[in-house]
């Protein structure tokens, strides 16, 4: 099938300049990363316009957020906690992540490992179901919700706020984890084993310790998923309030600047995180990386990544 | 002579496993599955049966009566709203597909950093959506960043607006469902072996050739998948006809919010919501019927 190299000038020859055997590279190639870098851009465009004008001043009585630029002002930053109402809905909406994504972590990795390590009855349909979750439009999600808290007259607040944060980050965190699991070899489980652990010992010294990026990664993702949600916390909140959910209340009325100033904190955090993983990545240089998911609207997106081999 | 050698079986465990093992999916499967189950599942029935039920309008008192009606009530009386979220949805999916595909398939073929820019395109959405949603209420607005610029410019006629028309709420909607539709499309794309697509090379097709005759035909599952998870949220969508769009833009998701939470009107909102999981389940169960072999689970 291949020719034969005979002489050693080919040799070299192939050795030294592999991109001489390419066709030269025409304008052609450079359209889709430069669609692709342009397309990022755009992506980012509210982004910078919510950072850019967290820092605008206004000299209106009520500070409301203006498009007019009126010069740059840390004021916001220094008087973050000047909204009563909003600063409440932001730590609220900070526990209930936390909370939220610690549960929806320990049962989705648990049900990864069940789907991953096992075949069992109802494996089909818990899959199933679990799309349906992801798929399903957060209308649906919520009203529902709140409808089965109607008819067993259960009290809205906090508790309804967990319970929906739990139930629609569990399929998030269970693929998540599940990617990684699966391009896991049991080898070394078994390994353990031979050498006497019991499989309690085997999960925490062995398991447990090579998941765990995909684990952290469910977390993260259901922690940016639960702090993100709007739709389905809107209908189960009751007179609590998320921050997303002030937010919206705030839009028709006017939004004070400090909306911006906690966006662009939650952002900032976000970004932190992500170099902070890129950069263990980077370190491990070029172990083979699975790809996870993030989720999104619900917020974000569907994949994250774990490092590690 | 042959000798036949007997393997010792004598140390083998025997076929039928502890009840321990038998039992561990269910164990390890039973605090998320059953939270799904009681909190997902259920309420979908609770959801579905309200749909039937009807309900007195002042003491609230529900019953179920089977009035299959609602259905036909509720479509009656909101079949703009749910034709324009129908229309709205779909031209944001179109529009996120042809978008956002050039962009997968770069990543998934040609990407050396592959989580790199998978990150970069998830990002954004790290903030909240209602946040992105007013920013770009504030960038479309009437003497805002873009308008005020190209009418000082004289580009743009003085009573021109982009909020609180249709456009505003499908640009809104597709900004928003991005990820829906890059990742599943990404998931499709990545999966591809690249040596089916060397062996089309070998045959003598062109790259044009090969992408249309072997690259897109094997991304098809993909984008259904992509598609469905795209579509069926946005039509859901309320947001971002609330913040962009005006009193002419109201889809099927502000009604159901009304219905519920305004109105109490419960029978009809759970009718419309009903609708809404119908259209996700037909989705589905078309992919399973049309696209055989792969199960759509395989692509979240």
């Amino acid at each position: 099938m291949s020719a034969t190299i005979t002489s050693a000038e080919d040799v070299r020859a192939a050795q030294a300049a592999p991109e001489n055997r390419e066709p030269r590279k025409g304008w052609r190639y450079y359209v889709m990363p430069v669609y692709t870098g342009v397309f990022l851009l755009y992506l980012v465009i509210p982004i910078a316009v919510m950072i850019v004008y967290s820092f605008n001043q206004s000299h209106s009585h009520l500070p409301n957020v203006t498009f007019k630029w009126q010069g740059f002002t840390l004021q916001w930053y220094r008087e973050w906690n000047g909204i009563p109402g909003l600063t409440g809905a932001f730590f609220l909406s900070l526990r209930l992540a936390f909370v939220a994504s610690l549960g929806a972590t320990a049962g989705g990795t648990l049900l990864a490992l069940a789907l991953v390590r096992y075949s069992f009855r109802g494996k089909a349909a818990t899959e199933q179901t679990m799309f349906a979750n992801i798929a399903a439009p957060e209308i649906v999600l919520g009203a529902s919700l709140l409808g089965l808290f109607i008819t067993i007259n259960f009290p809205l607040g906090f508790v309804t706020l967990l319970i929906a944060h739990i139930m629609f980050s569990i399929a998030y965190v269970t693929i998540t984890v599940r990617a990684r699991l699966s391009g896991y070899d049991l080898n070394v489980e078994q390994a353990a084993q031979d050498l006497g652990a019991t499989p309690w010992v085997t999960f925490w010294k062995i398991t447990f310790p090579l998941i765990f990026p995909a684990i952290l990664s469910g977390f993260l993702l259901a922690f940016a998923l639960s702090i993100d949600d709007f739709v389905t916390s809107y209908f189960v909140s009751g007179n609590r309030e998320t921050f997303p959910i002030w937010v919206y209340g705030a839009v028709k009325v006017g939004t004070p600047p400090q909306v911006f100033v906690f966006g662009t904190i939650i952002f900032s955090v976000g970004v932190l995180i992500a170099l902070i993983a890129l950069i263990r990545q980077g370190r491990k240089g070029r172990e083979k990386q699975a790809a996870v998911r993030v989720g999104g609207q619900r917020g974000g997106s569907r994949r994250v990544m774990t490092g590690g081999g | 002579m042959e000798q036949h050698v007997r393997a010792d079986l004598s140390g083998l465990k025997p076929q039928r496993r502890s009840l321990g093992k038998r039992a561990a999916p269910y164990l390890l499967g039973a605090p998320a599955g059953l939270w799904l189950i009681v909190f997902f599942v259920v309420p979908l029935i609770t959801m579905l049966s309200l749909s039937l039920q009807t309900c007195d309008a002042v003491t609230l008192a529900c019953s179920l009566t089977w009035r299959f009606a609602n259905f036909s009530d509720a479509l009656s009386t909101y079949h703009t709203q749910f034709v324009r979220s129908i229309y709205y949805g779909m031209w944001a999916t179109v529009i996120d597909l042809a978008v956002a595909f050039p962009v997968a398939y770069w990543i998934a073929f040609r990407a050396k950093r592959k989580n790199f820019f998978l990150l970069m395109l998830l990002l954004p959405f790290f903030v909240s959506f209602v946040i992105r949603t007013l920013a770009w209420e504030f960038i479309l607005s009437d003497q805002g960043l873009v308008l005020g610029t190209l009418k000082n410019l004289h580009l743009l006629p003085e009573n021109f607006h982009v909020l609180a028309t249709g456009v505003a709420v499908i640009a809104g909607i597709a900004y928003n469902y991005l990820p829906f539709t890059a990742l599943p499309l990404y998931v499709a794309l990545e999966r591809m072996d690249p040596r089916v697509l060397e062996a089309a090379g070998d045959l003598y097709a062109s790259k044009r050739t090969s992408f249309v005759r072997v690259t897109l035909p094997l991304a098809i599952p993909g984008i259904f998948a992509a598609f469905l998870l795209t579509f069926v949220p946005a039509v859901g969508d309320f947001v971002n006809a609330q913040i962009l769009g005006g009193t002419s833009n109201t889809m099927i998701g502000t009604v159901i919010q009304t219905e519920y939470l305004v109105n109490n009107n419960y029978p009809t909102a759970s009718a419309l919501s009903t609708i809404l999981l119908v259209i996700m389940l037909v989705g589905i169960f078309l992919y399973g019927k049309l696209l055989g072999s792969r199960t759509i689970e395989e692509y979240i």
